[in-house]
Order: C-alpha cells, then structure tokens, then sequence
C-alpha cells in the first residue's frame, strides 16, 4: 500500500492542492478571490465552460454509444476471434493517439486541402466546406476526440460486455423475450454502471484534452486552451489565473462525480 | 566620445540602483560627480579591480576578450534555453559557438515561451542547470530585469545597437528583429497576395494562416499588429487589427490552424502571415512549396528579441562570451543567415562586411523603411485588448 500512497500523494494530492492555492493566489503571493471571481464575472471565460462542456458531453456520449456497439459486434458470441484481438490491437494505438499528430492526421485528411476533401471534390463533385463544413470548428474538434474516445470506450466496455452471459441471453429466450426485452431488462441493466463510469471517465478525457484541439483550431475558446494561454506566455503570464481555471475544471468534474454516484448507486442495486 | 557614453550608462545605472528622483539628484549634483569621477577613473585600473574579485565584467569593451575566453573555457558549459534550431538560425550559431570555444552547450526546452525562460532563471536558482542567457521578447525582458532576474552586461558593440533595442540600464540588449510578412505556396496559389486587403480576396478561401493564436504566440500578436497598422489602427490601437482577422474568418478565408513547418511542407497552409525570417526559412526548407515571401505595404510591423545574462548564471563567464560571440561580425551574419535582421545589421553594411548574397537573400531593404516597433507598453496595451477581444470575436 505505501508505494501506491506515495504515488497517489506525489502526483496527484501535491499537484492538486498547489493549483488549489494557487487559484487564490495574485501576481503578488497575497490571497485573493478575484481569480475565482472572474470565472463567473468574465464572459470569455463562462463561454469557454459551456463550449468545453459542449464538447466534452457530446464526444463522451457519442463515444460510448459507438464504441459499446463496435464491442459488442466484436466480442458476441459468433464474432471471429479474430476480430476482437484486431480490434483490440487497434484501439490500443488509436485511444493513445492525440495531439499535435492527430490534429495533423486529420488535416491532412479532411482539412481544405485534404486527400479525403479532395477526393471527394474531384470524384464527386462535393465540396464539403462549400455546404458548410470546418474541420476548425466545433464539429471538427468533436469528430477529431472521437477519434481516440471511442476506441478507448471499447477497451474500457469490452470486459463488461465478456461479463454478459450466453446463458441468460438463452434464458431469456427459452421464457419467450425477445431480443428488445432482453436488452430491456437483462442486457442493459447489467452494463448499466459500466456504461455509466465509461461515460465519467470519457467526459474527463475529452474535457482536459489540449494539444488536439490547439493543433487543429488554435482560435476556439475552450478552457485547456485558456490555460495554456496563461501558462505558455510568450504573449500573457498569469499562472494565478490559470490555476483558477484549472480550479473551476475541478470543481466541473467533482460536479459531475456527484450525479454520477446516486446514478451509480440506484443502477447497481440489483448487484447487492 | 566613448568614454562619455558609458559614464552615461553607468549614471543612468546608478540613478536607477538608488531610485534618485531628478530634482534631488540636481541638489546631490556634487556628490554623483563624484562619484562619475570614480568610475571613470582609467580603465586599466578598474579591469585590474574587476581581476581582483575575480567577477565577471559588467562592461564587455573594458575586459579583454581573451580573459573572458579563457574563464568561460575553464567553466566548460553554457546553458541555454528555448532556442529552436530552426529559429533565426539558432541551430548553426549553437553549434558554431560550441566548436568554435570547446564550450558544451545545452539547450534546454527549445520550443519554450520567455514566460518560461524567466520562470526558468526564477525557480533554477543555484542550480547547476539553471539558464545562463535568455532570448526573449522586449516585454518579457521589462519584466525580468524588474524584477532582478538578469545581470547588466554591456557587450563590447552595445553602443552600436539601436538605441530603440537595447536597454540603457545594460539588462538586455536586442539582438535580431524581424517584420510581419506574408509567406505563400506558388506551387497552390496562383496569385501572390502581397497586401493585407489582398487576402480578403475571395481566391484565397481556406487559405490563410497564422503562426499561431494571439492570445499565446508572439508571432501571433505581431499579425494582428500589422493588421491594425494596416487598417486604420495604430501601435495604441489594435482593436483594428482584432476585427480585420473577424472579416477574414467571415469571408472563410481564415484557417485557425497554427502553421509549423509540417502544415506548410504539406500544403495545408498555403498562405502564413508570420515572421519574414521564419517565411524565409520556409522557401529554403521547403523547395516543393515555392514559398515566396513578402512584406505587406499596407502593414509593416516589426519587433526585435532581447538577449540577457542570468543573474545567477552558473557559468557567467561563458554566459558573457556567447553575448560577445553573438554580437560579433560572426554571430551577427549568422543570425543574418538565417533570414533575421541582426542589431548591428546597419553598422555592419556601413563597414561593407556583409556578402552581397546574405543581402540579395532578404527582400528588399526599400520595404522595411516604415517597420514599427512597438514599444512594452504598448505591447502589454494590446495584450490586454487582445485577450480581451479575441476569444469572444473569433472563437466560438
């Protein structure tokens, strides 16, 4: 237990609690609130909350209902084997795949000058920036997160699913349920608390990710990338106020911790 | 004539150290005279005081550049930090000084911001690793020499740098600058744009890039700078500038993706608005691309970095000799190589040494006659409009 205390206390307790401080901190070393202040006061920073929010609730759910339906067509009984250590083969590079390369793979892809843009406009005759696609907008960055979210929810829900038993599904059917009423009350309910943490755990992938987004759209006002401003300073230096930044992310997840543990609990009361 | 120079530097020096106000300093007339007399009493005899307690030089003409070899040699490294090798030919002048002296060099972070440099000095205090010089911009330079991160060092050429570069309290000194230009692919743009109004043209949809977001990139900050000159705006007003990128973005030919050299070797940027040095160094890098460069009539702005000596430097005298090396013929022309106006850039084509091809490789001299620079105030100024302004204009 020490060795993992110690890594707990070293890379996680420390590092928060100095961003902690340091949100109530000024240029000076006093204490003060304003830092925490102008995250409800400012309307940049309100904005960048909603469209973090946005994007990471979008992403996490359009990630898990993929990936669960990619893993369950992998991993049914009467998928080829080698299906599943292809796709898990996969997902392991691709849920590690982000940032700055990722950002220039899809550029190259479906930016203006894309092969895929391209492809597209000199076979078919589409131009799809014409009918108002951006890769550099919202709808870009979100496509470009489930690029790695949803790979990493068939990695996190596959051992779930291997959970489902071929017996209850025969069960279900020997009684007379249909296939909507064993996923209804059988299926669903079981992968339920599953689903739910994949979701958490998603959600917080997407909200915290930078370089993917500071790659493909260095404009979008997103929180990481107003943090970075703050930090990276070849133009501002205001380490306080990305410490409150960083804070009011905390306080989103912890937000989040606290609908996600009733849910959790009433979802799982079948299990006890 | 000299000498009277650098009694000025160090009166100014000393009316800054004891925060004299001028009218009190006009009753203590007397005593500073005095005290001028001292300092510059010959300057055999204070090199001779410098020897003596063995510390550094604060005056690089005053020491002799053998001595200075010679310490830096016995310290054997130099730290550096944030220097991109592919940065004003950064790459090249490393190396060079490093062959050149048997000094090893490490260069530390070398994508950093000066924000980070600065922070570097502050938290590597007595460290062996700590930074020994920094390159940053004008602003940050402000910053670090208030608040004591630097030592003032005058090298040897000091009194050749323009004095709009150069700090007179000797905390910094520039030592290359650059202007806003407009670098394109001929090999996807038909059409070369060579203004600002150019590139709101319906042709260069999709087309056009910057180094990166304003709000954390210097390269950034300078394109919506050129862009306010441009457009009715002004060093004290950028706010032109902010909303001239919202029309670009509004007729769509605005793409937010930061250009590095990758985004450019591919064709994905075809049109950058960026530093001329790093538009230039495209064009060499990247033959395919048929990179063409130009300054925008319409907007030059410029904008020069500033070189300084940790105070806490682990090895100072290796520390003062980069600055000397850096501020030679030598270091000056290579700085030059790599497509960035060096300080010394006028005096050196005064004294005829710099080869015609270095000059011909630039454009034309004519273009950079109206360059401004801006001054930290208005730096900071526009830093907070721009903060202020931009996320909410440009992105939703």
């Amino acid at each position: 237990m020490i060795p993992f205390f110690a890594y707990v206390t070293l890379f996680l307790f420390l590092p928060s609690a100095y961003v902690m401080v340091g949100a109530f901190k000024d240029q000076h070393g006093g204490y003060t609130l304003s830092n925490v202040a102008d995250l409800v006061s400012t309307p940049n920073i309100r904005h960048a909350y909603r469209l973090s929010i946005e994007i990471s609730l979008v992403t996490a759910i359009a990630g898990a209902l993929f990936g669960v339906l990619v893993a369950y067509a992998a991993i049914r009984e009467g998928s080829p084997r080698w299906l599943r250590s292809a796709f898990t083969t996969f997902s392991g590079v691709a849920a590690n795949f982000g940032g700055v390369p990722l950002a220039f793979a899809f550029i190259a892809t479906l930016g203006n000058l894309g092969i895929v843009t391209q492809f597209l406009y000199n076979v078919f005759g589409i131009d799809i920036y014409a009918n108002g696609f951006s890769l550099f907008t919202k709808t870009g960055v979100e496509l470009a997160y489930l690029y790695f979210q949803i790979p990493l929810m068939f990695l996190i829900i596959a051992p779930a699913i291997d959970g489902l038993r071929t017996e209850w599904r025969e069960a279900s059917a020997n009684l007379g349920g249909s296939s909507f009423q064993y996923w209804r009350h059988i299926g669903l309910p079981v992968l339920f608390p599953s689903l739910l943490g994949a979701v958490i755990l998603l959600f917080g992938n997407a909200f915290a990710a930078y370089a993917t987004a500071y790659g493909l759209t260095s404009a979008l006002n997103i929180v990481p990338l107003l943090i970075g401003a703050d930090l990276r300073g070849n133009v501002y230096f205001n380490p306080h106020e990305g410490q409150a930044l960083a804070f009011g992310m905390f306080a989103v997840l912890a937000g989040m911790m606290l609908l996600y543990l009733p849910l959790q609990r009433r979802a799982s009361r079948w299990a006890r | 004539m000299e000498d009277f120079q650098e009694q000025e530097y160090e009166f100014l020096r000393r009316l800054e150290e004891e925060k004299v106000g001028r009218r009190s300093l006009l009753k203590k007339g007397a005593a500073a005279g005095v005290g001028l007399t001292v300092l510059s009493l010959s300057p055999a005899a204070l090199a001779a005081k410098k020897k003596a307690t063995a510390d550094p030089p604060t005056i690089g003409r005053l020491a002799k550049l053998s001595d200075i070899v010679a310490a830096a040699k016995k310290e054997g490294k130099i730290n550096t930090i944030a220097l991109p090798p592919d940065w004003a030919n950064y790459g090249e002048i490393m190396a060079t000084f490093s062959k050149k002296y048997g000094i090893s060099l490490t260069n530390d972070n070398p994508n950093g911001s000066s924000a980070e440099e600065n922070a570097a000095i502050a938290a590597l205090k007595g460290d062996p690793r700590a930074p020994d010089v920094v390159d940053v911009n004008p602003t940050f330079a402000g910053d670090g020499a208030n608040a004591g991160l630097y030592s003032k060092y005058y090298t040897t050429n000091f009194r050749k740098v323009p004095r709009a570069m150069k700090d007179g309290r000797g905390f910094w000194v520039g030592d290359y600058w650059g202007a806003v230009s407009i670098g394109v692919s001929k090999s996807i743009v038909k059409n070369v744009p060579k203004t600002f109004a150019d590139l709101l043209k319906p042709e260069y949809k999709g087309k056009v890039a910057l180094n990166g977001s304003p709000l954390t990139s210097g390269s950034g900050r300078a394109g919506v700078f050129a862009a306010a000159i441009s457009n009715g705006g002004s060093l004290s007003n950028v706010a032109p500038g902010i909303d001239w990128f919202v029309k670009l973005k509004s007729v769509g030919n605005w793409v937010p993706v930061p250009a590095t050299p990758a985004t450019v070797a591919s064709g994905q940027t075809p049109i950058v608005i960026d530093w001329d040095y790093l538009n230039l160094a495209y064009g060499k890098e990247f033959p395919a691309a048929q990179w063409v460069t130009n300054i925008p009539a319409d907007g030059v702005y410029g904008a020069h970095y500033a070189q300084a000596v940790n105070a806490t430097a682990p090895h100072p005298w290796a520390a003062r000799l980069w600055q000397e090396f850096l501020y030679s013929d030598q270091g000056q022309l290579l700085f030059l190589k790599g497509f960035s106006h060096p300080a010394l850039f006028t005096d050196m084509v005064a004294r005829k040494v710099v080869p015609n091809a270095l000059i011909k490789a630039l454009p034309a001299a004519n273009l950079y006659a109206k360059v401004k620079f801006a001054s930290p105030k208005q730096g900071n100024d526009a830093k907070v409009v721009i903060k202020d302004q931009w996320p909410a204009k440009m992105g939703s």
